[in-house]
């Protein structure tokens, strides 16, 4: 089932999840426009990991519902996992193999065509491609998360979901995830990210939202006027960030 | 028991309510069921131990089988009831089949440990030993290890969705092998014929044993259901009191 | 993990104060008792290594179908407890004085080593998410793999000693197999989604 002409890209109804007792996801209403780039705020436990491994249909939520392209994420978990990038608090790769040898594992793992070139380019374009040949165990903390973003653009995903997409790199790192956002965009690419540094969230992406306890507590659109206004923030209605 | 603190106050819009609801005690159909139990048990209790004629071979010592018999039935039904639980659960996702499952596996055990017990109290009186490794006993056994186990795994996990879908999958695995272990338990022991407790009772049974054997099964089955009643809704009201609790922080 | 295996062996001599005559009724079941417990071992240590948090997840993400995952853990768990038995097999036979044809032994260890890493795998994936997980383990799968040890031994023991009208013991061992093969790939699934 996909979405039609006028429905979000991404839509999140009344989402609910419980780890056993604990509510971490109190009922979230999001959508999201294709192609646009929503950050998630929010303080250490508000929910914000836990959204994006629903998203990524890592975990099912407990109750409400969450469509990708018209997919629901329960359901359709394989298709969904298909079209998603997804780097995480874990950097999910083997430190035991190489650069190269992580890359051509997913690669076979997610059905990539011409895997090798795909990975090689991929390695290049992060800045890693010197140490295809090593084992990712003696990677700085960089490299790693470097790599990861590497794994996760592997097989060309149309949804990049990145938790805390920052950590570990320098400012060279940084410019160049902004780079590979900014391709994945052009791409026809969406874009959900979370981050701690509310600047470092105005400068990546054109939305916000904030998660506290969660539910959501604010939204915001980034236009040109609000850039330098970093301490007003207001809910905002309209075209493409609507309420559900 | 069902017991509930019914009287709870609410806030609604700046006034206090009181939410008076029934009074406190058992459902209507859990007091039958106790009724019922009480009487069978007790009608029962004077079948075994006065109504029913002494058996010519064992004498005195044979009444156990009324105990054990129905106990030992029921313990094994009841781990069908836990992984009919399970099935039903990953099936509909519905959490109250898990709740008959756990209620199940809770009372289930108590009647399997009564039933090894009997068994073996009775394989001393007759064989003059605890424990024979015939295939009905050492089946029992590996059940009653299963059951543990289920417990223990329900246990640390805690009430969550995982612990259910590992619960459902574990009782599906050990409901399909339990017939195996007799066979092969069975197949082991046609090389070492030892004593074989007689279960079933010799092929004609005088109907006053049949009449006992029927009193008795019937008093144990009311009783397990009582007990299975109470404790599946001890379990509704924990996850509903969990849910409650949690949706308040 | 194959020193522990040769180690169960030789206590058992201890144990059993074996001479000659009884060394061939009690060298199938010394020879079980130190497979089960390798196997048990080697379950636990990829318990310990799933339970590294993203383990298990850097596959869950993939579109890959969660039976595959099963099979592959299967596998790997398979290849390391066959490691220790082929080191212990050599030695069992030395210790028991037994001369046993490799090939119906090998068939043997085969066919009993999957029917426990099969229910081992599926349980060791239910057990990661535990505190007490490796106590929760062999209580587990103990009970569970009773027919495939019975089997096993009896099986063994026909090949030092045949027995006339012996119920198929491999037969029960590869049925059993096929059986807890196909259940637990097909609940894998189940047990591990969050």
């Amino acid at each position: 089932m996909t979405a039609s002409a006028g429905d979000p890209y991404l839509n999140m109804t009344g989402l609910k999840k419980s780890f056993g007792l604990k509510p971490v996801l109190r009922g979230i209403d999001l959508t999201l426009a294709r192609g646009a780039r929503l950050a998630l705020l929010g303080a250490n436990g508000a929910g914000k990991t836990t959204l994006l491994r629903i998203l990524a249909a890592l975990t099912q939520p407990t109750a409400g519902s969450a469509t990708i392209e018209g997919l629901d994420v329960a359901r359709d978990a394989q298709e969904v996992r298909r079209l998603v990038g997804f780097v995480g608090h874990q950097p999910y790769l083997y430190d035991e193999l190489t650069a190269l040898e992580n890359l051509l594992f997913f690669g076979k793992m997610y059905g990539v065509k011409g895997a090798r070139e795909r990975a090689l380019l991929l390695l290049q374009r992060v800045g890693l491609e010197k140490r295809a040949r090593e084992r990712v165990g003696t990677f700085s903390r960089g490299m790693v998360q470097r790599l990861a973003l590497a794994r996760a653009l592997l097989h060309s995903p149309r949804l990049l979901l990145l938790d805390e997409p920052d950590t570990g790199l320098d400012t060279e790192g940084v410019q160049l995830l902004t780079l590979l956002l900014d391709e994945h965009r052009a791409a026809g690419g969406t874009t959900l990210l979370t981050t701690h540094q509310p600047e470092r969230a105005r400068a990546l992406c054109d939305h916000i939202v904030t998660l506290s306890g969660g539910r959501v507590v604010n939204r915001e659109a980034i236009t040109d006027e609000h850039i330098s206004d970093t301490n007003h923030s207001h809910p905002v209605e309209g075209y493409p960030l609507r309420t559900a | 028991m069902a017991l509930v603190n019914q009287e709870t106050p609410v806030e609604q819009a700046g006034t206090r309510q009181r939410v008076v609801t029934k009074p406190v005690g058992l459902s209507v159909p859990s007091l039958i069921l106790l009724v019922l139990s009480f009487i069978s048990m007790m009608v029962s209790l004077y079948m075994i131990f006065i109504y029913a004629p002494t058996d010519a071979v064992e004498g005195n010592p044979q009444r156990i089988f009324y105990f054990h018999m129905p106990s030992a039935v029921i313990g094994m039904c009841a781990f069908g009831i836990i992984a009919l639980g399970g099935i039903m659960y990953l099936w509909k996702k519905d959490e109250r089949w898990d709740w008959l499952a756990r209620a199940a596996a809770e009372v289930g055990v108590v009647f399997l440990t009564f039933t090894l017990i009997t068994g073996s109290i009775w394989g001393k009186t007759i064989w003059g030993t605890w424990w024979s490794w015939d295939a009905r006993l050492t089946t029992t056994l590996i059940l009653w290890f299963i059951y543990i186990g289920y417990i223990m795994l329900r246990g640390y996990m805690g009430h969550t969705f995982a612990s259910a879908r590992a619960g459902a999958v574990l009782a599906i695995i050990g409901v399909i092998d339990v017939p195996i272990v007799y066979e092969s338990v069975n197949w082991w022991r046609t090389l070492h014929p030892q004593a074989v407790l007689p279960l079933g009772g010799s092929p004609q049974m005088p109907p006053q044993m049949l009449l006992t054997l029927a009193v008795s099964s019937a008093a144990f089955i009311l009783l397990f259901s009582f007990l299975i009643v109470q404790v599946y809704h001890l379990q509704k009201m924990q996850t509903l009191a969990q849910r409650l609790r949690a949706s308040l922080e | 993990m194959g020193l522990f295996a040769i180690i169960v062996l030789v206590i058992f001599n201890f144990a059993f104060d074996l001479r000659v005559d009884t060394m061939a009724a009690v060298a199938p079941g010394a020879l079980w008792v130190a497979f089960v417990f390798a196997s048990i071992l080697g379950l636990g240590r990829t318990i310990a290594a799933e339970r590294e948090k993203g383990s298990l997840d850097r596959l869950l993400l993939c579109p890959v179908d969660r039976k595959a995952i099963y099979l592959a853990k299967l596998l790997g768990n398979i290849l390391f407890i066959g490691v220790v038995e082929l080191v212990a097999l050599p030695i069992f036979m030395i210790l028991f004085n037994l001369p046993l044809q490799a090939g119906p032994l090998l068939l043997i260890v085969a066919l009993g080593t999957l029917g426990i890493a099969a229910v081992g795998t599926l349980f060791s994936a239910m057990a990661a998410a535990t505190q007490a997980r490796e106590l929760l383990l062999p209580i587990l799968i103990f009970p569970l793999i009773v027919p495939v040890v019975i089997g096993s031994v009896r099986a063994t023991s026909d090949l030092i000693a045949p027995v006339a009208n012996d119920p198929p013991w491999l037969g029960l061992i590869a049925a059993f197999d096929v059986i807890f093969l196909s259940v637990s790939m097909l609940t894998f699934e189940f047990v591990v989604e969050e």
